[in-house]
């Protein structure tokens, strides 16, 4: 719902809003798209730096392969599509709670997984939309992309490795920020990846 | 204001980018397994790209000039505190408003 009025709020239209999340269907990414669209950053960057954050469902769609994965290749297209955070956080905990479910059974509850969220997903995008339309521009409705990044990062920061990418990450970020086309953004995050993918491995390796 | 052929060339692309990588496991991969470091490194996307994005924003808002605000940053420092206290996202977004709302009306 918020992409949608944060969406009509940079002057998109209702149908452009929930063309954006019916072809994507990936908020975080969406946000990203439209916080660099509005910063004036280049097509390229806005793609790269959008999918980048998407980087996390090709890990969802490698982790699900082995469950999944002896699918009609239809399914699998299909399941792909509705490869977001909730069903895949959903599906994951079923599977490996239950390992002696069928294919055909993980596929079936995979796709129950999707019913409650992506439909609502797309109506509240439109509903969003709508009241966007009528909320007026003055609202200091900028900082609403930052408050919900905040409130997504927060609660997955479980452990030192996540807090030490996160912190790499925004600290890199300010000191790259004069770097041209908004490019500071991904080398921030990659940058934070590498810390934390290190800190993990340090973690084991004292463990 | 946002350019119309530069907004559909991001959803279009988008969109591509988006099922691609989706579907590059699922779809394509089969079995095989991911070397250790690739899916180490995966791990920490989320927590590694999102922060990159929001930082600036926040210590430096566009809709401010650029200039530190106050509200501003407390609103972020509410909603984060939330968010780790709570981990309860819908719950920390309107703790955030709610700060950012309240401190801009207070200090105009």
């Amino acid at each position: 719902m918020l992409f949608g009025v944060l969406a009509t709020e940079a002057g998109l239209s209702v149908f452009e809003t929930l063309s954006f999340s019916v072809v994507v269907i990936a908020g975080a990414a969406q946000f990203t798209a439209l916080q660099l669209m509005g910063e004036q950053a280049p097509t390229l960057v806005v793609l790269a730096s959008a999918l980048a954050v998407n980087l996390r469902m090709a890990m969802y769609s490698a982790s699900l392969t082995p469950h999944i994965g002896g699918a009609p290749l239809w399914q699998r297209a299909i399941a792909a599509y509705f490869t977001v955070d909730q069903s895949y956080a959903v599906s994951i905990t079923k599977f490996e709670d239950t390992p002696d479910m069928t294919p055909r059974e993980k596929i079936a509850y995979f796709f129950g997984t999707v019913t409650p969220v992506c439909p609502l997903w797309w109506v509240f995008t439109l509903v969003g939309a709508l009241i966007g339309e009528a909320i007026p521009a003055s609202f200091a409705l900028d900082f609403a992309v930052p408050i919900t990044f905040l409130a997504i990062i927060a609660p997955a920061l479980r452990t030192r490795a996540h807090v030490g990418a996160a912190s790499a990450a925004a600290i890199l970020s300010l000191m790259f920020f004069t770097v041209p086309y908004n490019l500071g953004v991904l080398l921030a995050g990659i940058g934070g990846m590498m810390v934390g993918a290190r800190l993990e491995q340090a973690a084991e390796a004292k463990a | 204001m946002i350019d119309r052929t530069e907004l559909w060339i991001v959803i279009i692309g988008l969109g591509l980018g988006s099922f691609a990588l989706r579907f590059a496991f699922t779809g394509l991969v089969g079995n095989r397994q991911l070397p250790a470091w690739l899916m180490r490194h995966l791990r920490y996307t989320a927590v590694g790209i999102l922060p990159a994005i929001i930082a600036p924003a926040v210590l430096w808002p566009a809709a401010m000039g650029g200039n530190y605000d106050l509200p501003r940053i407390s609103a972020a420092l509410v909603t984060l505190a939330l968010g780790l206290v709570w981990k309860n996202v819908v719950g920390a977004i309107l703790g955030g408003i709610a700060t950012l709302l309240a401190l801009q009306y207070l200090l105009t």
